[in-house]
């Protein structure tokens, strides 16, 4: 329950120490990442657990038309539903900000590092490209799922693979494989990292999350920053950011190696 | 005219516990012609001749005398809204409030903000399940810092233990001062680090199946620093 | 009945269920929950209740109201991607679903507030609305409301004139099979839920609901089996 000692939790943050005694920089454990769906319903998935959070992502490919100013490039849809039977806090109904929010941010760091060959998902020129839809659902809320989120959707990637496709009747044959890869680029790994009081965190717990002042979530690819979302009430000073960046550059290492 | 089960088993919803007018069906259980069937999941209890289910989920259910920790969610010009873990929050009047007269207009906030953390009684559920609190009685009272950790009400006969032997104990080696509700809700407060042990060894008393030598071994877990010893 | 020559394209007896997978308590937020996998259609139930109701005008002032909300994930479909969000089908489901449960489930201690069933379907192969149901008995009795009984589901179906037990989505859809989803209660084997599409003599009718009775015992067998092993009893707690 959301309750008075949340001033505790704050005031023992402010101090550097959480509840369940982690350093600030630590990540929770497990982290695993794995492959749940078989390939008969989706053609690439994968389950991220981050200790008590759960989620599962799914990839779905068809073929569509092109957006009229990108006649030769793929599309991208990235959606997170928070699905009533995940938590008590999930409603039913059209997404909420707060799915639209996580949406747009696993979305822009797929899209922004340029972790797909656009082009390559063309099939033809002004008339056929591969659409690629991320479809992502928590399954236990227990805090972080901007991170969860972010790295299922990336290992749901790796594990696509193209149905096969008639170029003559232009119909998808859902049921055989083609055993290619979506053609990956690169590998965006995102961050966030929490500011309560003069303190930074990453991997908040779902009441560490309620303590926020503020929080800023960095995708990072191949060394670069590629996305960026600043998040909760409380400014950042610049200095802030400094350090908040270094954080994320130190945890999404730990993190990519999780996709191996 | 026989049991068809043994005492503390599973039992599962519609499952046959016994044959024959021998036995009378008590809580969790029903009558279907000559047979008692289960309606509940949980384990059977044999008393004399009357078969209860003691369940083994379940939300909190108010009754009359429970001792609950409540949250203050709201406030009117007369009474204040407690959440309970129930449905609906629970009605606290002023003449319910203090031992201390409290004048009709006063600020209540005064006495109860939001957010705060009481203990209080159940004094009152009708039959829509409206209740009625008070904070009038020995160890009732608003609750200051410390943290608060929800367990099963289910599970909490066994995180008390036999004359409160469990909680006695907890107490004791991590010096917390440790308040159950019975509504499921257990304050924890202490040193920080005592506070995580506490509630790791409650968790630990809730997680383990029934076991004999559970309260040894929470001594040994609270020893060893909360370090499990598996 | 079925003919000798028969025979499905999955190899199956015509009365054989699919390998089936059950796991209760799989979703920790939720009062009770169960996971059910019948070949390649897997359900997951969450149940959160009794909690307030809104909007006000649905409550009941006597009892608890069950309300059951049946969704298909976007990746779930063998073929194109689903779209979120309610659709006319999963609404009509959700509402049999409801209807399935409802006659064995005991709210009366709950006045005025919602129980809320949750079934979310990760992959799909047929029979998703009764492996929907077959879950969320298990969830319902996981979080320990009052039941007379459990309720489990199957679909039986006709291809051509040969009876046949638990569609597969190529059978329902491709080999247009009658398919006829049934939901039966564990003790009184009431049928609860009863559907039917396609066209099929009055006997055949009759032979597919036995066909059914046999399936959901079988299917009951597993759901206890599950409830059982997530409450594992020591053998001093027998001693006792």
């Amino acid at each position: 329950m959301a309750n008075k000692s949340l001033d505790y939790i704050t005031s023992l943050l402010q101090k550097g120490i959480r509840f369940d005694e982690r350093s600030l920089e630590a990540y929770r454990e497990p982290i695993v990442v794995e492959r749940v769906i078989s390939p008969r319903s989706s053609e690439g998935s994968a389950r991220v657990k981050i200790a008590g959070t759960e989620v599962v992502a799914g990839v779905k490919l068809s073929v569509g038309e092109p957006y009229p100013d990108t006649p030769d490039e793929g599309s991208i849809v990235v959606n997170v539903e928070l699905i009533p039977l995940a938590s008590p806090e999930f409603e039913t109904g059209p997404p909420d900000v707060a799915a639209v929010e996580l949406s747009r941010v696993v979305d822009r760091a797929i899209r922004e590092s340029g972790a797909l060959d656009m082009k390559k998902l063309c099939v033809k020129s002004g008339e056929k490209i591969w659409m690629v839809f991320i479809d992502i659902y928590p399954l236990n809320d227990n805090g972080n799922l901007f991170d969860a989120c972010a790295l299922a959707s990336i290992a749901a990637l790796q594990d696509a693979k193209f149905p096969k496709y008639d170029a003559k009747t232009g119909i998808v044959d859902y049921s055989s494989s083609s055993n290619k890869g979506l053609p990956i680029v690169r590998l965006p790994i995102s961050c966030t990292v929490l500011k309560v009081g003069q303190q930074y965190l990453v991997d908040p717990s779902f009441e560490e999350e309620q303590a926020l002042d503020a929080r800023l979530t960095i995708a990072v690819a191949d060394g670069k920053i590629c996305a960026m979302q600043k998040g909760g009430d409380g400014a950042l000073t610049f200095e802030d950011i400094q350090k908040m960046v270094d954080i994320a550059f130190r945890s999404t290492e730990l993190l990519r190696r999780k996709l191996e | 005219m026989s049991l068809l089960i043994k005492e503390k088993q599973l039992v599962i919803p519609g499952e046959t516990l016994a044959k024959g007018m021998d036995f009378v069906p008590s809580d969790g259980t029903y009558r279907d012609g000559d047979e008692i069937v289960c309606g509940q999941l949980g384990l059977i209890s044999v008393h004399g001749r009357v078969l209860r289910i003691i369940p083994l989920a379940g939300r909190y259910i108010p009754r009359e005398e429970d001792v609950v920790i409540g949250r203050v969610v709201n406030m009117s010009l007369s009474s204040w809204q407690i959440d309970i873990g129930y449905a609906y929050e629970a009605n606290l009047s002023l003449r319910d409030a203090s031992s201390d007269f409290i004048e009709r207009g006063s600020d209540l906030a005064k006495y109860y903000d939001f957010g705060d953390i009481v203990t209080c009684k159940v004094i009152q559920v009708n039959r829509a399940k409206f209740v009625d609190l008070t904070v009038k009685g020995p160890g009732l009272k608003k609750l200051k810092g410390g943290r608060i950790i929800n367990i099963s009400i289910a599970k909490i006969p066994r995180v008390i233990g036999k004359q409160g032997s469990m909680v006695s104990l907890i107490k004791q080696v991590t010096g917390c001062e440790i308040t159950i509700g019975q509504n499921g809700r257990v304050w924890i407060s202490g040193e920080p680090e005592k506070e995580y042990l506490a509630e790791r060894s409650i968790y630990l008393v809730e997680r383990e199946p029934q076991h004999v030598g559970l309260t040894d071994k929470v001594k040994a877990f609270l020893e060893r620093g909360g370090v499990d010893g598996k | 009945m079925a003919s000798k020559k028969f025979s499905r394209s999955d190899g199956r007896a015509f009365d054989q269920l699919r390998p089936m997978e059950t796991r209760v308590g799989v979703i920790p937020r939720a009062d009770g929950s169960a996971l059910f996998r019948i070949g390649n259609t897997v359900a997951i139930a969450a149940v959160y209740g009794p909690r307030a109701f809104h909007p006000t005008f649905l409550r009941n002032p006597e009892r608890g109201v069950l309300r059951c909300n049946y969704n298909m994930m976007a990746f779930s479909g063998s073929g194109e991607r689903v779209r979120p969000g309610p659709s006319r089908r999963s609404r009509e489901i959700s509402l049999v679903t409801e209807k399935a449960l409802n006659s064995v489930i005991d709210l009366s201690e709950f006045p005025n507030t919602v129980v809320d069933v949750f079934i979310e379907l990760l992959q799909t192969d047929g029979g998703t609305r009764c492996a929907g149901i077959t879950a969320a008995s298990m969830a319902l009795a996981d979080a320990g409301f009052l039941m007379k009984e459990m309720v489990s589901a199957v679909s039986v179906g006709a291809l051509e004139d040969n009876l046949v037990v638990d569609l597969t989505s190529e059978e329902d859809c491709e080999l247009k099979a009658v398919d006829i989803p049934i939901a039966m209660t564990s003790r009184s084997k009431n049928i609860t839920l009863l559907q039917l599409d396609g066209m099929i003599s009055k006997d055949n009718f009759f032979a597919a609901v036995e066909l059914a009775k046999k399936a959901c015992s079988a299917l009951h067998d597993v759901q206890a089996k599950a409830l059982r092993e997530k409450y594992p009893q020591g053998a001093d707690e027998n001693g006792k």
